[in-house]
């Protein structure tokens, strides 16, 4: 049992993907049920083989026990047992909060609905665990294949953007593919650890560097890597709101955990920064991305879409780190997919609760709404305050093993551009706090958006007095508990992260770079 | 010469007025005489922690609490060691005063979100108690961090437009100055040095080269000279002057700029030291700039007829007093200069208090509008006339002690000059001070409304601070020990002083 603990991880939700939308057509509360059983199992199992991997190393599980080069492998070690450990939690606590919405969103098909979550999220641990290049490639378009159709459920708008996703993540997908290809004619095999130690022994070919290239802009256009990242915005606007929570928060960290992985586990070290500077290329383009994706995010008057711009930022954070390439900045870059994972999906979450209560997301609309509903308001404080950084919060210590990596380097303008990133991101994340905190309701917030998400039913069908003289904030309630609670955990473990943040430093990251 | 024993006690002190923050937040608006309660309550036990520290710390028994590990090898740790201890002390001492205070003045203002204020009222003196115990840099630096945060609140409390504005420039000016900090605290941290505070400072010993030395002077002494408003960094303290008084009064003169100017102390006398900053000449940089705010300030009071804008500058210049006599490098100078955090506190805090008491009875916030103001409300104005010869440094108030003790400090490292800045600056204060006190009795009122004097929560706080001042000026050493402290930490970080006294240019 304990032996197949990795096929739980990836293949209770794969398996439950195709069984959901069957029982969901005849029973529809099932849908919901079953996906949260099989997240819930998921998770377990990723939290299983995290302990499993501390106590007795990396985990290589041979898929169906053929071993490469034949068969597949995945590749359990303590980071990417920790990361779908981190995948799985937060999609669990993303998945019951937004039901509600879901139910909304998805019609009369929840069934369809939920099988495509569980299928983003098979693709999504896949990616994580797999040790097999094609493998990677395979999950990747699954999971990508699933957010597609989960942005189309958006409406008329967010067919357009879903897509412009689309049409972008096939380019992206396509040039990984590529640029496997060619490590596979270099070298004859598509294992990771295979493939690491023939690359080791042979000289830097051209065919290699031709397909260290592909690879790279493959990945970073899935992980939106700032010239790459125009379809984000868009997509992550229009989405529902039950799922730009959960693409938001894991999908494009788990792209970029796959650049990281090709860094650690793929490429040798030194190997990228030669003829081909793909690792300059990543530390400039992150550096850009930085400054470019916060000053973008202040400008934006729709919370989601500055959110958006914000991951942009925080995506080139972990660029940035990946390019830098010592042990300390590639562990930092983790904390950091774990960290932002935690912080977005809580500012994502509170963002969704916002529109359900009142149906409002302008940023200047938001005024006043800090009493009314403390709960979610307060996680939003709290999950922006990590992002920008004030200790002990998450946010701080990526940053601050980030600037050590960078001092370590003698990269000053590294040190400079993530001190400064803090400021950037207190401009619009306060811009919001002020608003919430500071300002009165608005009598009459006007949205001039043309969404099709009218305000939703249950406040509107309240029953009130003077229609005219109450804002629609003043009449807003704390949400359900069923979408408070998921999210004041997320919030609180922005907080729990950052406090334990040696702990997972020393025993789960930095073994895990130090030994690839 | 001194030993650490493990206690919990500095813990509890930051803890305690965490616990007030949940309380007031708890209980919330539908009980306000106890919400109100709890500040004050919390203050008394912080006292009492302190007060059971102080004899141990005095006999060279440092309580320290190790609370967990931050990043690899650097601990959170807080300890009550001689220089902590004033700040704390002087925090906790007249955060009671202020509790009392803060809660006739919100009622009498009719302020809103009351909970909202002491909540983050609260959690600001926890972290004002961080900052003073810290025992490394990186402790000091998260405390110092939710300090900027946990007064923003307080800051933008009133809601207004300008209020607005206001926080977003104190965020601005804080969290920069947090940055320089986090950033130099990185590359102690990368380039090997244990960042534990000592008196004597441990740079010295460090063997780093002159670049990375004053490179790590500009981002510490610049990371900490936000919150000491040395100019240029100073325009954030006038702008949070929009602040409701009690938070002008405990925080902007007391917990958040002291945390500067005692930020400045630990980091001339405890990371640099002494014989560092001589070797380098850096006490010259720090001195010239704050020679040059302490006078721009005074003047720059004397322009102003807002009575807050006037205190605020005073503020600056008073800050940089201290500043200076950091920069000084002599046994003397830093005693004067530590005596000055103790004896600026209780001084211009009373000031504020009587500014917002005044507010409170009468609106009136200009001081070309005061005429006569002292014959209605006696008591406050009073304490504002001591508190005024205190400012100047006339004997025996507190601040005479500690100004002469930093004009000693200036002769005996040969810096004649610097004794002069300090008188010219006393007299400038007169200009400034002075004036107010004789419109508030001399002249006769211009309409003919009869004020009294505020509310006796307001007034009992004021008088007892004012008496204060007297009191410290006249026993530095009774009850607390100030004194005593101050000469502790001045002979830990000088142990050579007799030899330097001569020395040095």
């Amino acid at each position: 049992m304990e032996q197949q603990l990795p096929a739980f991880i990836v293949g209770a939700p794969l398996l439950f993907s195709v069984i959901v939308p069957i029982l969901g057509r005849k029973w529809r509360q099932s849908a919901f049920v079953i996906t949260v059983a099989t997240v819930a199992v998921s998770t377990v199992a990723s939290a299983l083989s995290l302990e499993r991997v501390l106590r007795e190393g990396t985990i290589r599980y041979y898929l169906g026990g053929w071993e490469p080069p034949v068969g597949i492998e995945w590749l359990i070690d303590e980071v990417s047992a920790f990361v779908s450990l981190v995948v799985t939690s937060v999609s669990l606590l993303v998945v019951i909060s937004t039901r509600r919405w879901a139910e909304r969103e998805a019609g009369d098909r929840p069934g369809v609905f939920y099988g495509l979550v569980l299928l983003l999220l098979a693709g999504l641990t896949g990616i994580v665990i797999t040790g097999d290049l094609f493998n990677l490639f395979v999950f990747l378009e699954i999971a990508s294949l699933a957010a597609y159709a989960l942005v189309f459920i958006g409406g008329r708008r967010a067919m357009l953007a879903g897509f412009r996703y689309l049409i972008i993540g096939s380019i992206g997908g396509a040039f990984y593919l590529l640029g496997v290809g060619f490590i596979y004619f270099a070298t004859g095999t598509l294992n990771m650890i295979e493939a690491r130690q023939l690359l080791e022994e042979a000289e830097s070919t051209r065919a290699v560097q031709v397909g260290a290239v592909f690879i790279f802009t493959g990945l970073g256009l899935k992980m939106a890597l700032v010239p790459m990242h125009l379809w984000l915005p868009d997509a992550y606007e229009h989405a529902p709101s039950s799922v730009n929570s959960l693409i938001a928060p894991v999908m494009t960290k788990v792209a970029a955990f796959a650049m990281l992985r090709m860094f650690l586990s793929v490429f040798p070290p030194g190997y990228l920064s030669g003829t081909v500077p793909v690792a300059d290329a990543l530390l400039v383009l992150g550096l850009i991305g930085i400054v470019f994706g916060s000053v973008a995010a202040a400008g934006q008057t729709d919370i989601r879409r500055m959110l958006a711009y914000s991951s942009v930022s925080q995506l080139a954070f972990i660029a940035v780190g990946i390019g830098l390439g010592t042990p300390l900045a590639l562990a930092a870059a983790l904390l950091h997919v774990v960290n932002h994972a935690a912080m977005k999906a809580t500012l994502f979450l509170a963002t969704a609760s916002v529109r359900f209560r009142v149906g409002l997301q302008r940023t200047h609309n938001l005024a006043g709404l800090g009493p009314r509903m403390p709960l979610t308001m307060g996680a939003f404080a709290v999950g922006s305050v990590a992002m920008v950084g004030i200790p002990p919060t998450a946010g701080f210590f990526s940053k601050w093993y980030m600037v050590q990596a960078g001092l370590d380097e003698g990269q000053w303008i590294v040190v400079a551009v993530v001190l400064l990133s803090s400021l950037l991101t207190a401009v619009y994340l306060f811009k919001v706090l002020e608003q919430v905190y500071l300002r009165p309701a608005k009598p009459e917030p006007s949205e001039h958006d043309g969404d099709e998400h009218s305000p939703p039913a249950d406040s509107a069908s309240q029953p009130v007095e003077q229609p005219a003289m109450r804002p629609v904030v003043e009449r807003a309630r704390e949400a359900p508990l069923d979408v408070w609670l998921p999210l004041v955990l997320l919030g609180a473990a922005t907080v729990v992260l950052g406090v334990i943040n040696v702990v997972i430093m020393e025993h789960v990251l930095l073994p895990g770079v130090e030994v690839s | 010469m001194s030993e650490t024993t493990a206690s919990a006690l500095p813990f509890a002190a930051v803890l305690v007025p965490v616990g007030a923050a949940v309380l007031a937040a708890l209980t919330t608006g539908r009980w306000p005489n106890l919400r109100d309660m709890w500040a004050t309550l919390a203050g008394i036990v912080m006292v009492v922690i302190a007060v059971l520290m102080l004899t141990d710390t005095l006999d060279g028994r440092i309580h320290r609490t190790m609370l967990l590990e931050l990043s690899p090898g650097i601990d959170i740790a807080l300890r009550a060691d001689p220089a902590g201890m004033i700040f704390g002390l002087l925090v906790s001492v007249l955060w009671v005063l202020a509790g009392v205070y803060a809660v006739g003045y919100m009622r009498g203002e009719h302020e809103q979100k009351q909970t909202r204020f002491f909540t983050a009222f609260a959690l600001s003196i926890a972290a004002a108690a961080g900052v003073a115990l810290a025992e490394n840099l990186l402790t000091f630096v998260l405390f110092y961090e939710l300090l900027s945060l946990f007064t923003y609140p307080l800051v933008t409390h009133r809601e207004t437009e300008t209020a607005l504005v206001a926080g977003r420039k104190y965020l601005a000016y804080t969290l920069s100055g947090g940055l320089m900090l986090i950033g130099a605290t990185a590359w102690l941290h990368v380039l090997g040095v244990d960042a534990t505070f000592q008196a004597g400072g441990f740079l010295d010993s460090a063997g780093l080269d002159s670049a990375k030395q004053w490179g790590l002077f500009v981002l510490l002494a610049g990371g900490v000279g936000v919150k000491a408003a040395v100019m240029p960094l100073h325009s954030w303290l006038p702008s949070a002057m929009v602040a409701p008084t009690p938070v002008s009064a405990l925080l902007h003169a007391v917990a958040v700029v002291k945390a500067g100017v005692f930020g400045m102390v630990r980091v001339g006398v405890f990371v640099f030291g002494a014989s560092l900053l001589d070797d380098m000449g850096a006490w010259l940089v720090l001195a010239i700039m704050s020679a040059g705010t302490l006078l721009i300030a005074s003047i720059l009071a004397l322009r102003h007829d807002n009575l807050k804008r006037r205190l605020a500058y005073s503020t600056i210049s008073h800050l940089s007093y201290i500043v200076l006599g950091v920069a000084l490098i002599g046994p003397l100078a830093l005693t004067g200069a530590l005596l000055h955090i103790v004896g600026h506190g209780v001084t211009k805090i009373t000031m504020f208090f009587v500014a917002g008491a005044i507010h409170v009875r009468t609106h009136k916030e200009n001081v070309s509008e005061l005429d006569g103001i002292g014959r209605q409300m006696p008591v406050t104005m009073g304490s504002f006339a001591l508190a005024s010869l205190s400012m100047v440094g006339i004997p025996p108030f507190i601040l005479f002690t500690s100004k002469f003790y930093l004009g000693w400090g200036a002769v005996e490292v040969n810096q004649q000059i610097f004794l002069i800045v300090y008188l010219v600056s006393g007299l400038i204060a007169a200009g400034y001070l002075f004036p107010i006190v004789i419109r508030a009795f001399l002249r006769s009122s211009p309409d003919h409304t009869r004020y009294g004097e505020a509310d006796v929560r307001m007034v009992a706080p004021i008088a007892v601070t004012a008496l204060l001042a007297l009191a410290w000026g006249v026993a530095p050493d009774l009850p607390l020990g100030f004194f005593e402290l101050a000469s502790t930490v001045a002979d830990a970080a000088f142990p050579q002083s007799v030899a330097l006294a001569g020395g040095t240019p």
